[in-house]
């Protein structure tokens, strides 16, 4: 018993990251924007959460200046694109290009040193109650974010005011512009939402999961987060079930190579992927509940007409 | 103050041509700051990177070198970026044409033949437009997004090669390191000059930077890429077929990145290793842009982006700054070529914010 029990914090561990950054995306398709920079995103969120945690000692403030790091680097993408009308999948690309490298060189002197880990919270009396206390009371403080972010989102993008305006400004942003919609600052606090959620999914790699700065220590999770979008049809419930069942696949391959099995263990590392490749064109084949739920304007630009 | 977008009646034919310099002029200022920053004097820095390596011979072979893999992947990327395809991964055609075109020499060691390099470098080319035809397919069969199924294919290549070099194909005699054994002379493209590391890919990388020139702007094939690119409804009313174009697209730019690939794990390593990749395929998407997107300006620009990394070497050697600083250089660029293609089409006009007036 005890060993499924970490077994599942480790794949809580391993689907945290991906649900959070897949959230915050979520919300920026929502609101029509494509932004494919995630993985940059995620990452200089990685060495800010690091670097910070490093300095003052505290891996929250950490966590902190991740989350502003990511929402600041994200800045750039949106004023490319919604106020100089760049082409998104470009400047997405351009965003993830950037971020790899300042990444790589603010946190040069940061290689190898030990990090500073952000413990779980263990709530007493209820994390010792057996098998679920652990679970359910004994994890990080960002774990607990993360799922309350994915019903936070849900319940703002279908309960609010705010929430139908976004969706609105996401499927038609002539028809909201028309309304008297503010298009272009719905999408920027988009992009900005999106930005911080990522940030701190990479804060979560080098603060909790590995926990140390790796140069390019995303390796692609920020894509497989924009694919859990699609996988979830741009719904955020449906997100829980994607990043965790990735974060699964995820242990199952370290697992598998810990037991030596006879498979290549370069194999069991593209798993992940081409489990995402699978996926997609499973998704992809149900054409109809794709087209109903994929935001309209998605990647689009918009010129408002002043 | 605010922004404000105006659409010019006509898009500036001048600025169409100047924006790429203005980019790269906006990057060097962007980088002197950077420079500042690091505490290093701006001016050498800058002279170190962009202008030393211009002077030294064995570095302008070196960027010729470098520049060989960028073009040809580049004007791959070109058509399939003007037909509305986004492949972003070419770095995995590359090393899947690398690895393909490699066969030959790897299970045939000792044969020597003068048909041997076109067998190796057509092979190659099978290798990316295969790899190419993955997405494409998925893409015009299910409908699924290209972008990330071309991206995911990246991963699993680099798994394969590494597997490939460290598994079944390593050299037993390579001390353990991973790595095949070296090709036979009849299987190694030769060099330019001789004593250089530049090889005949840059031969290629021109011709099919020109061929592709040719065909984008004087073939009716290059007519459906620019009207599926621009107009997809357009395309369809002239009879053109949007699917048939992603699968087109896909294997030409994954036959160029696959040549790339053989070109220079033949030309340059001899061998196939685990080192091949240097991201040469994220780079080209950037080369691709600067050159926007004509197969002769990438030429160009894939000159500047070698220089970018040649640069990067010696100022790393010579002023002791990271080579990470390469890759910031080549993101600010793309950043800036982006948003200069704005002022083609758009006059931007500052509007000052209203004062408020107390009533």
């Amino acid at each position: 018993m005890e060993v499924w029990v970490s077994i599942i914090i480790s794949v809580c561990a391993a689907s945290t990251p991906l649900l959070l950054a897949a959230t915050g995306e979520l919300v920026v398709e929502r609101s029509g924007v494509l932004n494919l920079g995630v993985e940059g995103m995620m990452i200089i969120g990685a060495v800010t959460g690091f670097s910070v945690a490093q300095v003052t000692g505290n891996p929250y403030l950490g966590a902190l200046a991740a989350v502003a790091a990511g929402a600041f680097f994200s800045l750039l993408f949106a004023f490319l694109t919604l106020t100089l009308v760049a082409n998104q999948v470009a400047t997405g690309l351009a965003l993830t290009i950037l971020g790899l490298g300042l990444s790589g060189m603010i946190g040069e002197g940061f290689v190898g040193q030990p990090g500073i880990k952000m413990q779980a919270l263990e709530i007493p009396l209820l994390s010792d109650i057996p098998v679920f206390g652990k679970l359910l009371f004994g994890q990080d403080l960002i774990f607990y974010l993360s799922i309350a972010l994915v019903f936070g989102v849900s319940w703002f993008l279908f309960r609010t005011r705010a929430g139908l305006m976004l969706r609105s400004v996401g499927d038609s942003h002539t028809s909201a512009h028309a309304l008297g919609i503010n298009v272009i600052r719905i999408r920027y606090l988009a992009v900005l939402f999106g930005g911080a959620c990522s940030g701190l999914a990479g804060a979560y790699l080098s603060l909790v999961y590995v926990p140390q700065w790796v140069e390019g220590m995303t390796a692609g999770r920020g894509w497989i987060a924009l694919a859990l979008v699609v996988f979830a049809s741009w719904r955020p419930a449906r997100l829980l079930v994607g990043a965790y069942l990735f974060g699964a696949v995820t242990i199952a391959q370290f697992h598998a190579q810990a037991t030596g099995i006879a498979i290549p263990a370069q194999f069991l590392t593209s798993l992940p992927y081409i489990a995402t490749i699978v996926v997609l064109v499973l998704i992809a084949r149900n054409r109809r509940a794709t087209i109903i739920n994929t935001p309209a304007s998605l990647g689009k630009p918009f010129v408002p007409d002043h | 103050m605010r922004l404000e977008l105006q659409k010019r009646p006509q898009s500036s034919k001048a600025l169409a041509y100047l924006s790429p310099f203005i980019a790269l002029g906006l990057t060097l200022v962007a980088g002197a700051i950077m420079f500042t920053l690091l505490g290093k004097n701006p001016a050498t820095a800058l002279y170190t990177y962009f202008v030393e390596p211009l002077f030294d011979p064995w570095a302008r072979d070196q960027i010729i070198l470098k520049a060989t893999p960028l073009i040809l992947i580049a004007v791959g990327l070109a058509v399939c970026f003007r037909s509305g395809n986004w492949n972003i991964g070419a770095e995995g055609q590359y090393l899947f044409g690398g690895m393909v075109g490699a066969m030959i020499p790897i299970y045939f060691n000792d044969w020597q033949s003068p048909l041997l390099l076109p067998m190796m470098m057509l092979m190659g080319m099978i290798g990316g437009a295969l790899y190419g035809y993955i997405p494409a397919i998925l893409k015009s069969r299910f409908g699924t997004n290209e972008i990330l199924t071309s991206l995911m294919l990246v991963y699993v290549a680099q798994q394969l090669v590494d597997w490939l070099v460290r598994v079944p194909w390593r050299n037993p005699q390579g001390m353990g390191f991973p790595g095949t054994k070296s090709f036979n002379e009849s299987a190694v493209l030769p060099d330019l000059m001789a004593g250089g590391d530049a090889h005949y890919g840059a031969v290629f990388a021109i011709l099919a930077a020109v061929l592709m020139w040719f065909m984008l702007s004087k073939t009716l094939k290059g007519f459906e890429v620019t009207v599926l690119g621009q107009s997809p409804r357009a395309g369809r009313f002239a009879g053109f077929s949007a699917r048939q174009m992603t699968v087109f697209a896909f294997c030409l730019s994954g036959a160029l990145a696959g040549l790339a690939g053989i070109a220079e794990v033949s030309g340059s390593v001899e061998k196939l290793d685990d080192k091949l990749s240097l991201g040469y395929g994220f780079s080209a998407i950037i080369v691709a842009f600067l050159g926007r997107l004509n197969p002769l300006g990438i030429i160009a620009a894939g000159f500047i982006l070698a220089l970018s990394y040649i640069g990067g070497e010696s100022a790393q050697i010579m002023l002791g700054i990271s080579d990470r600083a390469t890759r910031v250089f080549q993101g600010m660029l793309l950043f800036f070529v982006l948003a200069c293609d704005t002022f083609i089409h758009y006059r931007v006009r500052f509007i000052p914010t209203p004062n408020k007036v107390n009533a």
